[in-house]
């Protein structure tokens, strides 16, 4: 988990440059991180923000984006569904890419659901570190005459791109994220940026669709969690500690 | 201290929730047919690439009309990309990323 708790804190650091940037207040930059607590979005609506996108374009970006967090409630549901379903609503607001990976391999490990090793992994692993490096970042931001000079702009789109390399790992999501590409890039010269990443990022899925999936490319385990096996029911559900 | 941003979060929050919380709380929602999560799965490589790009390869023309545009910030954000393919490691991509720019730009050259 410390991992997760290193890269939460850094990625958290460089949001608060990254908003501090963009014009948030202090109160707009923790508001982010607490209440859409969603990085991909968070950085994709800074950058939007600095770059003049209207709120409505945002609000569907962020959709879009955060879209694949039903995927994560689907591969936990059967190992949540004992659980109460106001703590179920509570635990879907901490489901990052983070909580998600480290809570399934954490319960695939135990054979059965571990309801507080969910929570340390959510809370304590993703959220503590994520709001305070937030607020560490904004702050300490001030410290930075020229976040230009130090090439702190170019963190947004980097961070995109190595999220979506990171997610490619098929054929059919090579082939939707440079189908995305492609067309937001087509789309954005004919009309505009703004169209043309709403268009990659709906057509872009389709054409991945369209290409037969080889063997090989279902993942491990433990990677994705639209496979059948992500799905499998745990062959008992208790509450658990920690190993 | 503007707390204008505080409603966007809000709103963000409202299409964000739904996606986490659907799956726990609707019975069954992991039967939904294969072909519409498999759709749900390439949403994130696609839009996130779809980011990328424009942000970095789309500049305003002298006519205000948007053209295509080749620059430093596009080959640091290329070699983080490359980065996270092979050694899976976004953090070290990130670190390449702002040091390379870091330096052109004291070098005079970004």
């Amino acid at each position: 988990m410390t991992g997760i708790v290193v890269s939460a804190a850094g990625f958290g650091v460089v949001f608060g440059l990254t908003a501090r940037g963009a014009g948030f207040s202090l109160v707009e930059a923790v508001a982010f991180s607490t209440i859409v607590f969603a990085g991909a979005s968070q950085f994709a609506a800074a950058g939007m923000i600095a770059s003049g996108f209207g709120w409505p374009a945002i609000v569907l970006l962020t959709g879009l984006v955060n879209a694949r967090h039903a995927l994560y409630g689907a591969a936990l549901a059967p190992w949540l569904r004992a659980q109460p379903r106001s703590e179920r609503a509570a635990m879907a607001h901490v489901l990052t890419d983070e909580a998600f990976a480290l809570s399934l391999v954490h319960f695939r490990r135990l054979g059965f659901t571990d309801r507080r090793g969910y929570w340390i992994a959510a809370i304590g692993g993703v959220f503590i570190p994520w709001n305070l490096a937030t607020l560490l970042g904004y702050l300490g931001g001030q410290a930075v005459p020229d976040p230009g000079m130090l090439g702190l702009d170019v963190v947004f789109p980097a961070a995109m791109a190595g999220l979506a390399v990171g997610l490619a790992t098929g054929r059919r999501e090579v082939v939707a994220l440079c189908a995305g590409v492609a067309i937001a890039l087509a789309v954005a010269l004919a009309i505009d940026p703004r169209v043309g990443v709403v268009a990659g990022g709906l057509l872009g899925p389709a054409v991945g669709l369209a290409v037969p999936r080889r063997n090989r490319d279902v993942p491990e385990p433990d990677e994705l969690p639209a496979e059948p096996d992500a799905f499998a029911r745990p062959d008992r559900s208790e509450d658990g500690m920690l190993p | 201290m503007s707390i204008e941003l505080v409603g966007l979060a809000v709103l963000m929050f409202a299409v964000t929730y739904p996606a986490r919380a659907i799956p726990l709380l609707v019975p069954r929602f992991e039967h939904l047919p294969p072909r519409a999560l498999e759709y749900l799965r390439l949403v994130g490589p696609a839009v996130l690439g779809a980011i990328a790009a424009t942000e970095v390869l789309i500049r305003e023309g002298p006519d205000g009309s948007p053209v295509l545009a080749l620059t430093w910030e596009a080959a640091a954000v290329l070699a983080c990309a490359a980065i996270v393919a092979w050694r899976r490691n976004l953090a070290l991509g990130l670190l390449v990323a702002v040091v390379l720019i870091a330096v052109l730009r004291a070098a005079g050259i970004a």
